[in-house]
């Protein structure tokens, strides 16, 4: 059974022209899905329908096999970690409280949610001595990129969903920050939907990749597959990276495959 | 220091009317802010209903306060004179600038942190206090603050319907030409303001350090206001009056207030409140008619030209008469004259009037063309006044005469900036100005008796009242009270005193 199913999903906004069209997908539980696209493309709009910021027009999402519109959504987006690039995080509240939000919502006592983040800081790799008490806007991009994640996983969810989560870090960051989530997905087996607009991330990241173009998945295949694709949509996306796609596929067990990935 | 020696020697009234204002723009704020909160936050939602909303704020702040005031004064429930309908003014106001930050707080929230609350499963409420209103929080306080400092002002001018505060030293002190009782009033309500303003600049930045909740900070901010109004409502010693004496807002009515109110103090055991000080005749009679108040004392040609809207008369019995039973129609009785006739006067310097031998309105009707004229507000505008003196004596000025407040336009006169004015027979400055009265020998001017109104009801209740005030009958003359009214006016006297010392002669 499929983490996530898209049935023939449609989307129009409420004003504007339809963003996706007849969207098929389906993701295996503890996958790593990788959706890659231009702007507009529809792959943000994809992500939102999972845990019902949107709803479709047309079809339906499947989460954990049950129609996403037949769930409660508080509990389906308490299931689901969000990640996004602005990250979100709550500029009124330290590090450690951003964290335990959910987890206080849920009802967790504060000697749970005090040791929940604790080990959540550890795990992407924040001192939590001296970051839990830190404020928002005492750090840098890639910290905060770390806590948005951290927070995300919180209450320990099936699934995470991430919307172009590096998209605003230098390079040198990005890399790092890429490595880790690799490292963390071995680690916690967790149903990963990431989208991004960069094929190179795609192909690090992806155990599969979906090419998004204009509302239409054209490809969904494994990133050796779409790396040596000829389609012509998904060549476009391709000449535009850099080093991976350059390398095509060959090249991706030694540059993008890390130890982790090798020893799950 | 004039000032000083006025507050040393009315350091527990200075107090009563402290608290008295603290009061009101505690109450009216914390009003504004349970009303204006919950407005804003709506308001932010719909953006159909925030912009005429704002724009409807930005207008209704245009309107002078003191028009507020008026606008209220005839509606029933929330309108009238006395505290209520200075709260509702007050609270008025100090909504607008709470509706427009609380907007102004919720629409600078980062789409992507509400984002972020949103995916991660809360519920609307607990996106309203634990992500959007903490963020809002600064703005909203700003807000509170404005609110709160522009109450201070606007509560000053609440004195003019009767709600009490330090606007009334800044009024008496208008009416009776006295600057220190202006600044006995307008330095504190400055100090207050400037208090309010930094002690709220505390509070808005004890609460907006970031872990603050903003549960815990409406806690915080509702204690602090609490204590306060309740503090000044002690201070301010509030128990239940029974009877309520008003006046017009110029010295002859602050003295027969006061006349009335220790007389009925001293001859009857019922608790007195004062309203006096309630801007012009209009007022007074509506406050009686809605029980604002329950007695003033009226001038009989008054009565039936500007509230009856009936043509003046000349025979004085004949109108006494009428007035009563038009009163008596609307529930109201006609209590015996004092015994002073307070007619207008038409007033020019005594230098002039000697040297050009004028001595009736019709002398210096040859004298106008040349000459500029000063009027209170309300000899401009009622039927007895301005226009119907100009057609009888066929009196044409240099340029329209000036509108100007009545006790101003005694010293404006003698000081030479307008030629004639209209003043009260009685007033005190006559003699100590050289002023000179011409006479009205055309008998444009109805007679104007000075004659204690009440409430029917309230005399039926107590029937002492009626006994006390009839006592009063024919005791004041025209020339004991344009000797009360000197010793205010010129001697500077405390109205009270004056009342007090007259009342010992009875």
């Amino acid at each position: 059974m499929p983490a996530i199913e898209f049935r023939s999903v449609s989307y129009r906004p409420p004003r504007g022209a339809r963003v996706l069209q007849g969207f098929d997908l389906a993701i295996e539980a503890g996958e790593l899905a990788v959706l890659v696209g231009r702007s507009g493309s529809g792959k943000t709009t994809a992500l939102k329908l999972v845990n019902r910021l949107l709803v479709p027009e047309v079809g339906a999402v499947w989460v954990d096999g049950k129609n996403a519109a037949d769930w409660d959504v508080v509990r389906l987006r308490r299931s689901i970690g969000y990640v996004i690039q602005d990250v979100g995080l709550f500029p009124h509240m330290t590090v450690a409280e951003n964290i335990g939000v959910v987890p206080s919502l849920e009802g967790w006592p504060a000697d749970r949610i005090e040791a929940r983040v604790r080990e959540l800081l550890t795990l992407v790799d924040l001192a939590p001595a001296t970051f839990a008490t830190r404020w928002p806007d005492e750090l840098s991009g890639g910290q905060r990129q770390r806590v948005g994640v951290a927070r995300a996983l919180a209450v320990d969810p099936p699934v995470l969903l991430m919307d172009e989560p590096f998209g605003a870090l230098d390079p040198v960051t990005r890399g790092e920050l890429q490595r880790e989530l690799r490292r963390l997905h071995v680690r916690l087996r967790k149903t990963i939907l990431l989208v991004t607009h960069d094929m190179d991330e795609a192909l690090t990241l992806g155990d599969r990749v979906g090419v998004l173009c204009d509302g239409v998945l054209v490809a969904f295949e494994t990133p050796v597959a779409i790396a040596s694709s000829t389609d012509p949509r998904v060549r476009t996306l391709l000449d535009a990276a850099s080093t991976v796609a350059r390398g095509a596929a060959g090249n991706r067990s030694a540059d993008a495959l890390t130890p982790d990935r090798l020893t799950p | 220091m004039d000032v000083l020696d006025y507050w040393w020697t009315h350091g527990g009234e200075l107090a009563s009317r402290l608290g008295r204002h603290v009061w009101l723009v505690g109450v009216s704020t914390l009003v504004a802010v349970a009303i204006g909160v919950p407005l804003g936050i709506t308001a932010s939602r719909r953006p159909r209903m925030s912009a005429p909303l704002v724009g409807f704020a930005n207008i209704v702040q245009t309107v002078p306060s003191l028009a507020m005031f008026g606008f209220l004064l005839p509606i029933p429930l929330i309108g009238g004179v006395g505290a209520r309908a200075a709260l509702v003014v007050l609270v008025v106001y100090g909504l607008l600038p709470i509706v427009r930050t609380t907007i102004a707080g919720m629409h600078g929230i980062a789409p992507a942190v509400r984002e972020a609350g949103i995916a991660m499963g809360m519920r609307p409420r607990e996106l309203l206090w634990q992500v959007e209103l903490p963020l809002a929080l600064p703005a909203i306080l700003a807000g509170i603050r404005v609110a709160a400092v522009v109450g201070v002002g606007s509560t000053t001018i609440a004195a003019a319907i009767g709600a009490g505060g330090l606007g009334e030293y800044i009024y008496r002190g208008l009416s009776m030409v006295n600057t220190s009782i202006i600044l006995a009033g307008a330095i504190p309500a400055a100090l207050l303001a400037l208090a309010v303003d930094a002690a709220l600049w505390l509070l808005e930045r004890r609460l907006t350090r970031r872990h603050l909740r903003p549960k815990r900070a409406a806690l915080w901010g509702a204690a602090v206001v609490l204590t306060c109004v309740v503090g000044a409502a002690v201070a301010a010693g509030r128990s239940t009056p029974r009877i309520v004496v008003g006046s017009k807002n110029f010295t002859e009515q602050i003295l027969l207030g006061e006349i009335l109110a220790q007389t009925l103090e001293r001859d009857t055991v019922l608790q007195v409140e004062r309203r006096l000080n309630l801007g012009g005749t209009l007022i007074c009679d509506r406050a009686l008619a809605t029980g604002d108040i329950d007695l003033y004392v009226e001038y009989t040609g008054t009565a039936l030209t500007a509230i009856f809207g009936e043509s003046p008369a000349a025979d004085a019995a004949a109108v006494r008469r009428r007035v009563g039973e038009l009163y008596a129609r609307t529930g109201r009785t006609l209590l015996p004259s004092l015994g002073f006739d307070n007619t207008f006067a038409i007033l020019v310097r005594g230098r002039e009037a000697r040297a050009r031998g004028l001595k009736t309105i019709e002398d210096a009707a040859r004298e106008t063309p040349q000459w500029k004229a000063a009027f209170g507000y309300e000899f401009l505008e009622r039927p007895d006044g301005f226009r119907g003196l100009a057609a009888v004596y066929g009196l044409r000025f240099a340029e329209p005469p000036s509108a100007m407040d009545l006790a101003l336009s005694y010293r404006a006169l003698a000081s030479g900036q307008v030629d004639l004015i209209a003043g009260d027979a009685t007033a005190g400055l006559i003699r100590s100005l050289d002023l000179v009265r011409l006479e009205d020998n055309r008998h444009y001017f109805p007679p104007y008796d000075a004659v204690p109104i009440a409430r029917t009801d309230l005399l039926y209740r107590y029937p002492q009242v009626r006994l006390a005030l009839e006592r009063l009958g024919g005791r004041i003359s025209a020339d004991v009270m344009q000797r009360l009214n000197h010793d205010v006016d010129v001697l500077r006297q405390d109205p009270a005193e004056v009342a007090k010392r007259f009342l010992e002669t009875l």
